[in-house]
This record gives C-alpha cells, structure tokens and sequence, in this order.
C-alpha cells in the first residue's frame, strides 16, 4: 500500500475538504477541517484496505503567528497490517484570551481507549476542548491552575535573570 | 448501619452517601511501598474485591516538552534520560536517531553495532529489573537479589563507556563521545559468558514454581483487541499475542543485520509478560553476541571508528579543540547552540523498554526544537490499568503494576 493509494482513497472519500498532501521525511501528511477528524478518522479506521486502526500518537502544536489556524491537532496512526504511518492534522483558530478553552475539537475517545489520556494530557497543556471526552480535567498539572502551559505565550524563565535569590536554590551565597 | 445514622455530631460532616455505601474507598499510594514509584490509584474495593480504580498520575512531571523548546539539541539528550530511567541508553540513542533523521546523517555499521550492544544491554536490564520486581510483589526476594549483580556489570559497561550508570547521557548526535576501551569489552565478554547460567537459574527459580504460577496466571489479563485499542506497545503487547516490535517493523540502527525472534504470549496476563520479558533477554542476548561478532570483524583504521563525520553537530576532541582553528569554532558553536537546525518534522521510534517510545520533532529552522513530543508507551497503557484490575483481587492489582513495568519518570515526563 503506497501513499499515493491511501491519497487516492481519501481525495475519492472527501474530495477538497482533505488537503496539504505531503511526506516529510517519509510519512504521509495531510490535514482535513477540524469538524471532519472523526469522519476522517472514522474512515481510516473502518476501510477494507485503509485499516488505520491504531493510534500512535495524538498532541497538538501551537503555531501563534499563523492567524486563523494557531492550533493544530496532530494524530499519528499506524496500519499494523501492511506497516504503513500516517500523520493527521486539524488546524483550529484559538479562542480569545480568557475563554475557558482554547479551542473545541471533537474527542477521539470513542474510537481508541488510547486518545483518553492523550486528549486530558492536550487539553492540560494547550486548552483544547475535546467535546464528548468522559473525564476531561487536567492530568499532569494541578487542578487550580488557571492557565494552559505549553501556549507558546508562556516563555520559559530566562536563564540570565540576576533578581531571584540563588541562595533558597542551594546556590551562590557564601560558603561558610 | 442504622446505629451509626443516628449520630447527631454536628462536628462530623460525612459526605453524602458515605454511610449507605458497601463499598470502601482506599488510597494505594502516591507513596506506597508496593507501588514502586509515585503513582496514586484510588480504589472502591468490595472485602478484598476492587470494584473500580482511578489512577492519578503527573507526581513528578519536569515539563520536558517545554524546557526542550528553549535547548539545543545536544541538552535534550540528559532529558531523555529521565524518561524511563531502568534503560536510559534506549532513550539517548532513540533521541540521537531522531535528530540523525532530521539532519540525514547515516552513520557507520560499527556505530550502529556498538549502539546496539547498548541498547540490548540496557534492554536486558530494564527487563531484568522489572521480572525480579515481579518476584518481589509476589514474595520471592531471592531472584532479585541474586540477578542484581548482572545489573551492576551492565552498568559498569555504561561507566566504561560514558562515566555515568542509570542517567547515562550516552553518545552523542552522530556516534559515541568515546570508543569503546578494552575494559568495556572485557566487561561485556565477562557478561555473556556468565549471564546465560543466571537467566537459566532465574528462570529454574520461577517459570514453573506452583505458588508463583498460581499469583501470576490470570492476574490483570487483557485480549489483544483491547490492548491495541489502549495503544499498548512491547512486551505488554506481545504477551497479548500481538508480534509488533519496532525492531522489526520499521528497523532502526542496522536492526535489520541481526537474527532474532519476537516471542509472544497469548493471554495477556503477569505471567505470559513475565515470560515474554525472560524470553526477550534471551533474544538480546542472542543480539548482543552477534553484534559483538560484528564489532569484531572491523580491525585496523575501521575499528577506531565510533562517530559519523559531522563537525557541525558532534563535539570535536579537545586536544583539537586546543590546537586547531576549525575545530575551536565548531566547538564554541555548538556549546553555545548557536547551530541552527534544519527546518522539518520528523517522528522516530524505537523499541524501549516498555514498548514503542517515540520522538516527534518539529523545527521551524531556529536553533531549538519548535515543538517536541515524547510517545511515552508507560503513559498511554496505563490507562488500561483501571480495566486491568477491576474485578480482580487487590494483592493481584500490586502484581499487575509491577508486571506492566511502570516508571513514573516516563509516565510523567
């Protein structure tokens, strides 16, 4: 099963609506609008020849410049069967600052056991409401905290900074 | 129960329910000594029954994922360390792999066998670690004292190798920071020599003993259907009948140079992953040797190759370093990461301990990773555990979590 196949099955499926066709590195890439990742998904999983029928991989990336599609939702199936990898996208514009999430997607949740945690952990770090998910709430951080960490808005401390007091660190300080 | 209802102490406020209720609500861990590590699974159990579980994990997540935006390349390398740390190596080498994809770096077949040695090495003991804990958990502590000193001389191998034993850091992007010295490959002969008659005795000790037998079989059983609807990968997944190994499938590493077998299970349960588990030690074995055989065919000039000729990415030698120009830039840059990285996105996987751990790495072409990704195979079958367990005896949910070999630090990341 070549990737011009599994392209072929897709663009006779969904006609326009899958695009961005392409093989980084080898693995074939294509994205579809994100009211269509379980359509699609759905599709993969179910077709006689397809049989993407395990998911690998589910995260999402943050892209803040690109205006109108500043989320992508990247899913990484596998056909165990014939050994073939594909990637998914949905892009997603964000939610203004202070909405309760960052974005709504539909949840993956009824088709792999696996897209359970990797959705909490998602929607943990970048906001993204999986709709129909059975227990979304945040997996790795606290309950209380109020912000989505992995946006790309929340820089890392820089590591030059000279205000904080070195010593509560077990560093700089004098050695007595 | 009706006595208790008629207690009228407005300091005790019960939630609602807590009195009707038949069931018990316990906490097993985050710290319990049972649980090797940080996990908390709070259990409705019936007398010694569990009714159902909810696990809570994240007790000791490091937000590698962030602190990998702000780090060139050659730092993430000690973060990966961290994920599962009972086979470190797995994780350093899937991570120089990863970023050897991205830049097109083919490295030399003595590189790629030395990388294998390694890994097997630290597959064997991941594998090892998590069988004797099994021994543990249902009451025999022989076995694991008794193969913790093969552990000790794989790490010494490691310490001939790089300097370090569990967070190892070894290699570099494009090879080895060191070749391999006599002592290392004296170590590894002592090792296949000996380890053999112990995995034997280990297994003389285990395989067909009645009472661990009797703990093990149907303990936390799952079909193959459902655990590649979990998304389980390695051995957890072999034991449920399924051959996928990334080895195999998508070889990495010159995997393909090497005879070796995929042993799988049938049930699912403790004991077809016990087995599973010793029966891929043997096949690392088996790996290792020829590896070694290998290795040693390459004499002369070609047997003092142990990196890929890429000045960019690979630390140059220091005495280099103090007298040549090209070398001294080349050093400051990368120190400094002040290389930039080619622009792309690349997923690589490799067979760790615990099953498919992958890297997704994107680069917009600056001089960090834009975006990475661990595929932590811990943290997706994990989930599984609720179903693993419920319906099943408490004392064989301790046994089920050992067996799964979970490590928080992969969990977590």
């Amino acid at each position: 099963m070549d990737q011009d196949y599994i392209k072929q099955r897709l663009i006779e499926k969904f006609g326009e609506a899958v695009t961005g066709f392409e093989s980084p590195y080898g693995m074939l890439t294509f994205e579809a609008p994100k009211e269509m990742n379980l359509k699609v998904l759905q599709f993969l999983y179910d077709d006689e020849h397809l049989k993407f029928r395990f998911l690998t991989d589910l995260c999402a990336v943050h892209y803040p410049d690109n205006k109108g599609r500043e989320l992508a939702i990247v899913y990484l199936l596998h056909n165990l069967v014939d050994n073939v990898r594909i990637r998914f996208k949905v892009f997603s514009p964000i939610n203004e600052a202070g909405a309760p999430y960052t974005a709504d997607i539909y949840t993956a949740t009824k088709l792999f056991e696996a897209a359970n945690w990797l959705e909490r952990e998602t929607f943990d770090f970048f906001g993204i409401n999986f709709v129909g998910h059975p227990n979304l709430k945040r997996i790795m951080n606290v309950e209380e905290m109020d912000y989505y960490p992995m946006l790309k808005q929340y820089p890392l401390e820089d590591q030059s900074r000279v205000d904080k007091d070195d010593e509560m660190f077990g560093r700089g300080g004098s050695v007595i | 129960m009706s006595e208790l209802q008629h207690i009228k102490d407005p300091h005790i406020v019960l939630p609602d329910g807590s009195i009707e209720k038949t069931t018990t609500t316990l906490n097993l861990g985050p710290t319990h000594p049972a649980t090797h590590g940080v996990f908390q699974n709070i259990l409705e159990v019936d007398g010694e029954r569990i009714v159902s579980s909810e696990q809570t994990v994240g007790y000791i997540h490091r937000a590698f994922e962030k602190i990998a935006e702000r780090r060139p390349l050659y730092q993430i390398t000690p973060l990966t360390d961290r994920l599962n740390y009972c086979s470190s190596p797995i994780n350093n080498m899937g991570w120089h792999m990863t970023v050897e994809k991205l830049l097109g770096i083919t490295l030399p077949k003595r590189v790629d066998y030395l990388r294998i040695i390694i890994m097997e090495l630290a597959r064997i003991s991941d594998h090892l670690i998590c069988n004797s804990i099994v021994g543990v958990d249902s009451g025999a502590f022989t076995g694991f004292l008794y193969v913790m000193q093969y552990r000790e001389l794989i790490y010494e191998i490691y310490e001939e190798v790089c300097g370090s034993r569990l967070t190892t850091n070894i290699g570099r992007i494009g090879g080895f920071e060191r070749n391999f010295n006599d002592i290392a490959f004296a170590k590894l002969e002592k090792f296949l020599a000996e380890y053999p008659a112990v995995l034997k005795e280990f297994e003389n000790l285990f395989n067909r003993n009645r009472i661990f037998m009797e703990r093990l079989i149907g303990a936390g059983p799952i079909g193959a259907d459902r655990a590649l609807n979990y998304g389980f990968t390695g051995p957890n997944l072999r034991a449920a009948g399924v051959d996928y190994d990334v080895r195999v499938q998508t070889p990495y590493s010159s995997y393909e140079d090497f005879e070796f077998e995929v042993p799988v299970g049938s049930t699912g349960d403790c004991y077809d992953r016990f087995l599973v588990r010793n029966q891929e030690m043997w096949q690392s074995l088996r790996i290792i040797e020829q590896a070694y055989a290998k290795v040693k065919e390459f004499k002369g000039k070609d047997a003092e190759v142990y990196h890929a000729d890429v000045p960019e990415y690979y630390l140059p030698k220091k005495e280099d370093v103090y007298t040549k120009m090209e070398a001294l830039i080349w050093h400051f840059k990368i120190v400094m990461g002040e290389t930039e990285i080619p622009k792309g996105e690349v997923y690589h996987s490799v067979e760790g301990g615990n099953g498919e751990l992958g890297f997704y790495l994107i680069s917009d072409g600056g001089r960090t990773p834009y975006r990475l990704h661990f595929r932590r195979p811990c943290f997706i079958y994990y989930q599984a555990y609720s179903e693993l367990t419920s319906g099943g005896m408490l004392s064989d949910a301790v046994i089920t979590m050992s067996s799964l070999n979970l490590i928080a630090g992969e969990m977590d990341a």
